[in-house]
């Protein structure tokens, strides 16, 4: 039974960068597909939540509604022999790989972490490794249910209600909730990945390095030293893989990796500008050859964080920003190399940036993020004024190459550079349902920018 | 394995089930609603399961319970193992006051059980093994004050499974009896959160080993045997001066 004005607290729902921290009015949780409240009694705004790993306030709604919607957890179907599975929202990809991989199949595409839902994954249409070579999440959903605010249950499919279809995908859960979805899995000979490490010493060596690996290499991602300067710049590890042709299916199942875990919040001089500088250089140098090949677990390939419970608190109870960019190709990469030098000098760049190539596919997300070009993601431990002024230095960079940043891990942008970004929002906002909001979508919307040309 | 689920559209149920279900079981699954054992079904399958049937019945209707265990094993061709998990955390304020309530809920988490476990135990008897499990509570431990109503339906299903296993011990089968403490279900939505509550997945892998493995009696997550050596062993004088 259903109480509509009851609260439900069993976590405390923060984004994963834990900055900005807001208070929600009301916590709902979904418990099963057909005893879903009354969404238009709700007098706030509402937002779908998942687990919480959006990095910025896109999963925030503030003075607001949360539906959580992670008791959706259900399996719903999986045809084996043409790989479609159909899943509730809720359902985390971690559960899914664990039934899926012994199976002879993988996720289409797959984040740097699996502890997300399915409806999340539609949500920000997350990209992967082999965004170059499959595009984003969205591209392999076949369909899914979306429950307006009305009472409306409407399949959505690129042949049905084909305009919510594509507003939801990457629609930051702003057109309703998604119940289930169905999308294609991926063919895999077995659980493990032809892995090659290759070290480079530039950014022009990394774009050579992606240039041939795309084609050949399913998955591809660099980790880059961004706080080495002068020319260093740009040094870090190419890795890149395929999934391995030549190990059957092993007979019994892998032992889990030993999970560690922070257990509180570090304070925060831990991490300064010398013991990242100290952990990026032994990293660097931890390969003295210039490649290394070896045969891996998919697990600590795809999700080497995972293995780190609340990594987040590594940066301290003030929390952190995230910071992913995308700009398209340009001659000598001057906007990427521009980016990484204004991240040195500043010296508050950290540990974990990555860079990746995207590909040509086309999402069909009206909102999607990803776009033909180069994409850096790092952390920026959250240290005021400073940090927001950097993030708004590296903005103007980036509008002034027509790229975009990546609302999922955004908890600072402005009005103007996110309609710089994504023109398109105007359309978009045609579907978002009239009960829905988020902290993200009304800071990014509060003014209309359209007609300002600073772009 | 051929394995029975009473109580099984609970989230408690549901996670042991799914361990069954990897292991490619087959299994009957029991509860009130018709449509949430239909989605339950339909998760296990993916999981694994290589037979799944559903009953939907209202275990209050004692009266029902030889079609109930009669289907079971006539659809999976008879029983391995059997899990008890229905059950309703009730409003005691309102038990305290509603006679004709109290009893309903003592009906639901006391005399259901002893009914199914009856008719369950002289089924796995007579055929010389099997394994009954049972999901009691800590609660059962100690009357307190706040859940004696719960408290004391849980507390008979633990001393008549413990009766229970005596007696078929000598008959191969086994009785596990499941005492939770507090976890995260819907069961519990309603009452505040503190750091005791564990969450239902391992709640129900640990019922799954403790099935396997024959054990008697399980407090799960552990912590909570110490706690309740402590409730237990507090001096009844004390005890009820406490508001716990």
């Amino acid at each position: 039974m259903i109480d509509p004005g009851r609260p439900v607290r069993t976590r405390r729902y923060q984004s994963w960068g834990r900055y900005p921290q807001v208070n929600h009015t009301t916590i709902r949780s979904i418990l099963w597909q057909n005893e879903i409240p009354d969404l238009a009694a709700f007098k706030q705004p509402i937002l779908p939540v998942g687990y919480g790993r959006s990095y910025g306030d896109s999963c925030l709604n503030e003075g607001g509604v949360l539906l959580d919607a992670t008791p959706l957890r259900r399996f719903l179907d999986f045809d084996e022999k043409q790989g479609l599975l159909r899943c509730e929202a809720g359902v985390m990809l971690a559960d899914i790989l664990d039934v899926i991989v012994p199976r002879g199949w993988f996720l289409p595409v797959s984040p740097g972490t699996k502890f997300v839902s399915v409806g999340g994954a539609i949500a920000n249409d997350i990209h992967g490794k082999n965004h170059h070579k499959a595009g984003t999440f969205g591209c392999h959903v076949t369909r899914f249910e979306l429950l307006r605010s009305n009472g409306e249950r409407l399949i959505c499919a690129p042949d049905e209600n084909a305009d919510l279809f594509r507003a939801t995908i990457g629609g930051l859960g702003l057109t309703g909730l998604i119940t289930w979805a169905e999308f294609r899995l991926r063919a895999i000979p077995g659980p493990f990945i032809a892995r090659e490490q290759i070290r480079f010493s530039s950014i022009d060596e990394f774009f050579d390095i992606s240039a041939s690996s795309d084609r050949d290499y399913e998955y591809t991602v660099a980790w880059v030293d961004c706080l080495a300067s002068g020319k260093h710049l740009g040094r870090g590890l190419f890795m890149r893989g395929n999934h391995d042709r030549l190990r059957p299916l092993p007979g019994k199942p892998i032992k889990p990796r030993p999970r560690l875990n922070v257990p509180f919040d570090l304070p925060p001089f831990v991490l300064n500008t010398l013991t990242i500088k100290a952990f990026n250089s032994l990293l660097y140098h931890a390969q003295w050859r210039k490649r290394s090949g070896k045969v891996v677990h998919y697990d600590p390939f795809f999700y080497p964080l995972d293995s780190i419970q609340n990594w987040n608190r590594m940066y301290g109870r003030q929390g952190f920003l995230q910071y992913q960019c995308v700009v398209p190709y340009h001659d000598n990469h001057h906007a990427i190399k521009e980016i990484l030098q204004q991240i040195g000098q500043s010296g508050e760049g950290s540990f974990l940036a990555v860079l990746k190539t995207f590909g040509n596919i086309q999402s069909p997300g009206m909102l999607s993020f990803p776009r033909p070009g180069v994409t850096l993601a790092l952390d920026f431990a959250f240290r005021g004024e400073s940090t927001l002024r950097l993030l708004e230095r590296l903005d103007r960079i980036v509008r002034d190459v027509c790229g975009a940043v990546y609302p999922a891990k955004d908890a600072r942008m402005s009005a103007e550079s996110f309609q710089a970004y994504f023109p398109q929002w105007r359309d978009f906002a045609r579907y978002i349902d009239p009960r829905f909001s988020s902290s993200f979508w009304r800071r990014v919307t509060a003014k209309d920018c359209t007609q300002d040309t600073s772009r | 394995m051929k394995v029975l689920i009473l109580g099984a559209t609970s989230a408690i149920a549901h996670e042991t089930a799914k361990h069954f279900a990897a292991d490619g079981a087959e299994l009957f699954l029991v509860g009130r609603s018709a449509d949430k054992l239909n989605v339950v079904c339909d998760d296990l399958r993916v999981r694994g399961a290589t037979r799944i049937e559903t009953f939907a019945v209202n275990l209050n209707q004692l009266e029902r319970h030889e079609e109930v265990i009669d289907a079971a094993i006539r659809a999976l061709g008879g029983l391995d193992a059997a899990l008890i998990a229905h059950g309703t955390l009730g409003d005691q304020q309102r038990a305290q006051a509603d006679v004709p309530y109290m009893l309903d809920e003592f009906t639901t988490n006391a005399i259901s059980y002893m009914a199914l476990m009856t008719r369950l135990a002289n089924v796995f008897e007579a055929q010389k093994r099997g394994c009954l499990a049972v999901i009691s509570s800590v609660a059962g431990d100690r009357g307190r004050g706040s859940n004696y109503v719960y408290g004391a339906a849980k507390g008979a299903v633990s001393l008549f499974a413990q009766g229970l296993r005596n007696r078929l011990s000598k008959s191969g089968v086994v009785v596990v009896t499941i005492k939770p403490g507090f976890v995260d279900t819907p069961m519990t939505a309603h009452l505040k959160k503190n750091p005791l509550f564990a969450k239902p997945a391992p709640v129900g892998r640990r019922i799954y080993t403790a099935m396997l493995r024959g054990e008697s009696v399980v407090y799960v997550p552990w912590f909570w045997w110490w706690i309740m050596l402590i409730i237990r062993n507090i001096p009844e004088a004390i005890f009820k001066k406490l508001s716990l």
